[in-house]
């Protein structure tokens, strides 16, 4: 064999592995969606978004108040915690850029990225609950913000990193201050990737169930009251997974199903914005 | 530069307010690791820091706690799943941006990000309910065939295939972490100046040799990031294990025995801890695993760092 | 900037009142097990008076600490306080609903009740003592059935948990063995078998698993269609596990309201007891009256118009006589 074959050979296999890779992670999620999908479709009716929950046995409950309180705590929370987030990221990346504290604060942030969201959920109860003498919506929204923090604040500084350099000088040669250059040059060109990041913590946090159980704790009735426990999906699921009942089964698919997928058509929708509006 | 553009007011205050957002971060770790030492002191005075650490006891009733199980399984999983996601993940990456026509690119990225944003409760229902059996009625009596009795690797797969195991347990975390190295990979990647990979071409490279000489070399520091920020995940991954790892707080050689990561034993025993000094155990325990990811980053961090002097030079 | 902080100081007082009267709430918290029949109970409460009982079952110890820390208005607990942690935390303590453990097994051929059992097999069982299922220690009590030469599979809950907690206490109760070299809890140092999260994981590898042995709220037992078995109770009975055997339980143990009815019910002496049978229990904060009066009348409207809905969801009431106890226990504590 001569050298320009063993070559081609290494390359078409390397480039077929390559090829399999990608189609073993598109396997997976195919699998995982096609699973919730089947399971979730069958528990799926109206009456899931427009009832509260009734008790085992009876019929036409539904889980209204899980998915507004959802929203609520998950929004609350991006609200919070995005704007800390990206000014933080901007903070390292441009201010103190190639700074020790910089560097120390990006550490910790990817620190912050691994603890264990239960420990959260203790710190936040210790801070914004035992204090008041009462769970409340408001603690697990700051527990969540805590959590995408970190998170958009690494993606903020690394895609703020990317910007090349030399955008920044010609705009600087303008005559602009740093914080216009930031605000209108910068982000601008690093808006692909920090939204992505954001989608990314949102998809993180409202997935997150450990983080609630002692802070907006859980409420079957319909609130919408952030000062009182509140109800959030992924506590109920976790509640009515581990039931005995089949229909507590059925609605626990069922809200996993519409969690993925209001998860999922976000993230598709942020992406379709950022290809329409940047490319 | 810089200098010159602080000196007007408004951006003072912007840089101000910057600052203060990402010492917000400072200020969280000082108050959970506060909190994680506070409420951890009982066990902490009664077992002390080796004797915690060294000690495979795990027993509630008589009050005897020690970490070294649940270290033990937390690495053991971190490292496996590590071992299927990283191959797979940089795969990923090489197709989306190397070899894939250009429809196909943005789908197939999108895809990947998908599989990240599917949360992790959903995870540990499907593999409780989907791949454990499938893992131990299919794959795990496969493996065993095959590696069983093959002398070292064979110690990995002994016992009876349950699905509910270490093995099921880091095939859920990879399948998790796939997308983070993935994406972080492909976006590194994709930085990779065309005129570099253009004058490899040139000079009659074959499209693997323009991948492996040029664009990893280039990237390797994104790609670094990508993993560690798998690894972190990995480590602190809670409800996807808590499923399908057991909870079994002895140390196993094998692949298909249950056992316990520090995350898996905080779920399922954190609820139900009716001691004080049980709760306290499990801070404590929470604390070891933000001592040890505070330890491994730090540790992945200066190997960044060392690699980035090395390639600037 | 003053006037605007009063402003809002007195907007956001404005809006906490006005929330705080909306709805008359309750928030309670603790054991997982009862909170399908609280959450039933507290539903058909909220047609008939309006006032919100809101139950979230985060599990006993949690329960515990919540109302020790005086988060919720009322904790739930599987395991009883002994009366000297009670008058620590200034706690109040009864009993609210019983429920029993059973024993659920998966043998081909062995059907419902087909299977007898004693403390002694159990508890060697669990031990990791007796390894297979035709061990003559298990065919001397079902001579009738045919037992395989299989090892047994022992399935125990990974998770922390009050089922767990009334389980080891039965053995601990029967068995010195157990006692002495595992003991009762919540979570304990399992000598044998491999564990599954919660009774779910529980009953789906007993179910497929050949061979195995595990253990289940009867609520699960029933509702996966688990195989039960027969166990032989201190009276010296083989007794099934149902409504009758669990309330006979509950009317024949001894609840002493002065010690604020701490006592497990496993074990119990009657005829026709179930031996590990459970009662959860209630935690109210002493000093909190107003709201505990509350608390009580919502316990007091379910013991009188709550009972089917109990049994509907697979739960005993507790025996009339043991809720004139539990009313009296309210009267000399002021409530």
């Amino acid at each position: 064999m001569t050298r320009e074959q063993k070559r081609k050979i290494e390359g078409s296999v390397a480039l077929f592995l390559s090829t399999m890779a990608a189609f073993f992670g598109l396997f997976w999620l195919v699998f995982i969606l096609g699973d919730v999908l089947i399971h979730g479709i069958k528990a799926l009716n109206p009456s899931l978004f427009m009832n509260d929950p009734v008790p085992p046995g009876a019929e036409g409950g539904g889980l209204r108040n899980a998915f507004v309180g959802q929203l609520l705590i998950t929004l609350c929370a991006t609200l919070i915690g995005v704007p800390i987030g990206v000014l933080g990221g901007t903070f390292l990346a441009e201010y103190a850029r190639g700074r020790k504290i910089a560097r120390l604060i990006s550490v910790l942030a990817d620190i912050m990225v691994s603890v264990p969201s239960i420990v959260i959920g203790t710190f936040i109860y210790a801070l914004l609950v035992r204090p008041f003498g009462h769970f409340s919506g408001w603690a697990g929204a700051a527990a969540l913000a805590i959590i995408m923090i970190p998170v958009v604040l690494r993606t903020t500084e690394d895609m703020l990193s990317l910007v090349p350099w030399t955008l920044r000088e010609a705009a600087f040669a303008l005559g602009a201050p740093y914080y216009k250059v930031i605000t209108q040059v910068v982000y601008r060109g690093a808006a692909t990737g920090i939204l992505t990041g954001i989608l990314l913590s949102i998809a993180r946090v409202a997935g997150e169930t450990a983080p609630l159980l002692f802070t907006s704790f859980n409420n079957s009735f319909f609130s919408v009251d952030m000062k009182q426990p509140i109800a959030s999906l992924t506590v109920t699921i976790f509640q009515y997974a581990m039931g005995p009942y089949d229909s507590w089964h059925e609605q626990a698919w069922a809200a996993s199903f519409v969690i993925t997928l209001f998860i999922l058509l976000l993230t598709i929708t942020g992406r379709l914005i950022i290809r329409l509006r940047y490319k | 530069m810089a200098r010159t553009a602080k000196k007007n007011p408004v951006d003072m205050s912007f840089s101000f307010i910057t600052a203060v957002a990402s010492f917000s971060v400072i200020v969280f770790i000082i108050g959970i690791l506060y909190v994680l030492i506070s409420e951890s002191s009982l066990a902490i005075g009664k077992f002390g820091v080796i004797k915690f650490v060294t000690s495979t006891d795990w027993d509630p009733v008589k009050e005897s706690f020690g970490a070294l199980t649940n270290i033990y399984g937390t690495v053991v999983t971190t490292i496996f799943s590590l071992i299927i996601s990283i191959p797979v993940a940089i795969g990923i990456a090489i197709f989306v941006t190397e070899i894939s026509p250009n429809f196909l690119k943005g789908p197939i990225g999108v895809a990947i990000e998908l599989l990240a944003a599917i949360p992790s409760i959903i995870y540990g229902m499907w593999g409780l309910f989907t791949l454990s059996p499938i893992m131990s009625n299919h794959v795990e009596p496969f493996l065993k065939k095959i590696f069983g009795s093959v002398p070292l690797i064979g110690i990995l797969f002994q016992g009876t295939p349950m699905g509910i195991d270490i093995l099921t347990a880091s095939v859920i975390l990879s399948i998790m972490i796939i997308p983070f190295t993935a994406s972080i990979s492909r976006d590194s990647f994709d930085l990779t100046p065309a005129v570099v990979k253009e004058s490899a071409y040139a000079i009659g490279a074959t499209k693997w040799e323009v991948v492996k000489n040029v664009v990893i070399p280039y990237s390797k520091l994104g790609v670094f990031g990508g993993v560690v920020l798998s690894l972190g995940r990995a480590i602190g991954e809670t409800m996807a294990v808590a499923f399908v790892l057991g909870n079994n707080h002895r140390i196993t050689t094998s692949l298909l025995d249950a056992a316990a990561t520090i995350t898996v034993t905080l779920a399922n025993e954190f609820a139900e801890a009716d001691k004080d000094i049980y709760l306290s155990a499990l801070f404590y325990l929470a604390l070891v695993l933000f001592v040890m990811s505070f330890i491994t980053l730090a540790m992945a961090k200066f190997f960044l760092i060392r690699a980035e002097r090395k390639y600037s030079r | 900037m003053k006037t605007f902080l009063k402003f809002a100081l007195t907007l956001a007082l404005v809006f906490s009142f006005t929330h705080g009267y909306a709805a008359e709430s309750l928030n309670g918290a603790g054991a997982t097990f009862p909170y399908p029949v609280y959450s039933a109970w507290a539903f058909d409460y909220n047609k008939v008076t309006g006032i919100r009982l809101n139950y979230q079952s985060i599990g006993s110890g949690g329960g515990i600490r919540q109302i020790t820390e005086r988060t919720v208005d009322f904790g739930a607990s599987d395991a009883p306080l002994r009366p000297e942690q009670l008058n620590k935390d200034r706690l109040l303590q009864f009993p609210a609903v019983v429920g029993g453990v059973v024993p659920v097994v998966n043998l081909p051929g062995v059907k419902d009740g087909q299977l007898k059992l004693d403390s002694d097999a159990v508890c060697k069982i669990y031990l990791g003592e007796i390894r297979k299922w035709d061990d003559p220690r298990i065919k001397a009590l079902n001579p009738q059935i045919k037992l395989p030469n299989s090892d047994i599979t022992v399935v125990h809950r990974s998770d922390g948990s009050g089922t767990t907690a009334i389980f080891t206490n039965y053995l601990s109760g029967i068995c010195p063995a157990w006692k002495s070299k595992v003991g009762a809890g919540t979570s304990v140092n399992w000598p044998a078998g491999i564990g599954g999260k919660g009774n779910e994981g529980v009953s789906n590898y007993t179910k497929r698993t050949a061979a195995s042995i595990g253990y289940v709220e009867f609520a699960y037992a029933q509702q996966n269609k688990l195989v039960y078995v027969l166990l032989k109770n201190p009276a010296g009975n083989f007794v099934e596990p149902s409504f009758k055997t669990f309330e006979d339980a509950a009317a024949t143990a001894n609840f002493n309201p002065k010690e604020d009815f701490n006592l497990w019910l496993v074990n119990a002496p009657g005829k026709n007891s179930w031996p590990i049978a459970g009662a959860t229990f209630i935690l109210l904060a002493k000093e909190k009256t107003a709201s505990n009066k509350k608390v009580t009348v919502f316990f007091d409207w379910a013991f009188k118009n709550g009972d089917r809905k109990a049994q509907e969801l697979i739960y005993v009431p507790l025996p009339a006589a043991l809720k004139d106890k539990v009313r009296g226990y309210w009267k000399t504590n002021g409530l």
